[in-house]
């Protein structure tokens, strides 16, 4: 159990998460209205992905230090779930941009940013499908990923800034750093983050685990 | 030999190899001369500087990838294996940036005055655009040459190239067009400083991760 508590805690901040953030009150702003609430479930995504990614990033530096196996299986599995956490970043901002800028797409430059972004990490995938040999596959993916990723944080975090956006956070909008939330919000909005990104790690570790475990059996074989 | 009279002496040897047979570059003219044309047929006018602008620079696109994804499938196996043995790989990545950079900068003027020749269009500040294409083609050859090294090792590098390098190259692409389109407009060059000092510092960025990362693509 004692080295399970991340896990129930990420459960139990989740769960919180959601019951809170349906039910809590939310303060009235025009347009927003009730999807505010999706404050609490959109923007965590983002942040589980940046995090899977950079773990993904970090695993694929060390697998070029050390040449072992495992760390191109956590590589390549926490981009997995980086990517899927990035569809569904993507999911739910499109929902919320329906009900407040009126279409799914509206051409924003982050939406464009977050898309081309999963298009790079789904190039990852691509090129890890043609290498057939194993030591190979890992040492160029690795490559690849480390490549891509500061050309992921320019896409993300600079480009939007420097246009007229839509988004929160970009050209001059109010964000979500400590002056612009409501402080409402903010005790529903921060147990979310971390709650998703525990998530994100335990899913990641769990891929990770199962990989392995297929490895052995395939080796005994 | 030390570093620099390396890459002094490969960049040479790549000029060299394509003086000889002159294969690459005259096919790489060919292939925009005749995507121009056929631009130039399918569209007849431009008349909007937005589209025409675009245009430009997907032109370029298809033919800087096509450029450069040769640098690395073109040698052999035993000759790379050779470079390997006599010099380092940072003298060798370095070499062929430059090298590509050198062919995307004859390549993209030339492009430019043909493309100007068939599509007339006002331009505000025509050195401040060329400015804008000789950034375009120095970011386009530091990007494409470690993206070639990378698909070069997989079995089917061509059409891995496109999927590999087309993601990447959009942000750069996205603040090329925007700088170029200033440019355009004539807008006073202050505007358009945000946007160069963008554009060097990714270049900085991929040409160090390429120096960082090329010796571990390299051991084969």
């Amino acid at each position: 159990m004692t080295k399970n508590w991340w896990k129930i805690l990420a459960t139990v901040l989740v769960l919180f998460s959601i019951i809170a953030g349906f039910l809590f009150h939310v303060p009235e702003k025009p347009i927003l209205n009730e999807t505010i609430r999706n404050i609490h479930f959109h923007v965590p995504m983002w942040f589980s992905m940046i995090v899977t990614l950079t773990v993904s990033f970090v695993y694929s530096i060390r697998y070029l230090r050390s040449s072992s196996e495992n760390d191109d299986l956590m590589a390549i599995e926490s981009a997995n779930v980086g990517i899927i956490f990035g569809v569904l970043g993507l999911i739910t901002g499109a929902v919320w941009a329906k009900f407040t800028w009126g279409e799914a797409w509206s051409n924003d430059p982050k939406q464009n940013s977050a898309a081309i972004a999963l298009l790079v990490y789904l190039a990852y995938l691509v090129l890890r499908n043609a290498l057939e040999e194993e030591q190979k596959r890992g040492r160029i993916s690795a490559v690849y990923n480390i490549f891509a990723f500061p050309i992921m944080v320019v896409l993300l975090f600079i480009l939007p800034r420097m246009t007229d956006s839509l988004h929160p956070g970009n050209g001059g909008n109010p964000g979500f750093n400590t002056k612009d939330m409501a402080p409402e919000l903010r005790p529903v909005f921060y147990p979310a983050v971390l709650g998703w990104i525990l998530i994100s790690v335990w899913i990641t570790t769990l891929r990770y685990r199962i990989r392995k475990l297929e490895n052995q059996i395939n080796e005994e074989n | 030999m030390d570093l620099l009279s390396q890459i002094k002496f490969l960049i040479r040897k790549e000029i060299m190899l394509e003086w000889r047979s002159k294969y690459a570059f005259n096919g790489i003219l060919l292939y925009v001369v005749s995507t121009v044309f056929v631009c130039y047929l399918a569209f007849r006018e431009i008349s909007s500087p937005p589209t025409w602008n675009a245009l430009f620079w997907i032109i370029m696109l298809f033919a800087s990838v096509n450029a450069i994804t040769k640098s690395f499938i073109q040698e052999s196996r035993g000759r790379q294996l050779y470079y390997y043995t006599i010099t380092s790989p940072q003298a060798i990545i370095i070499s062929k940036i430059i090298y590509n950079i050198l062919l995307m900068l004859l390549l993209s003027v030339i492009a430019l005055g043909f493309y100007t020749l068939v599509f007339k269009n006002p331009l505000g500040d025509p050195a401040f655009y060329l400015l804008s294409v000789l950034l375009g083609s120095i970011s386009f050859a530091s990007v494409f040459t470690m993206i070639s090294g990378i698909a070069s090792k997989a079995s089917n590098g061509g059409a891995l190239m496109a999927i590999l390098s087309f993601p990447v190259i959009i942000p750069l692409l996205v603040v090329l067009i925007k700088l170029s389109k200033n440019a355009m407009d004539g807008l006073d060059r202050s505007v358009s400083y945000d946007e160069i000092g963008v554009l060097l510092a990714i270049n900085v960025i991929v040409v160090t991760t390429s120096l960082l990362l090329f010796p571990y693509l390299w051991r084969d």
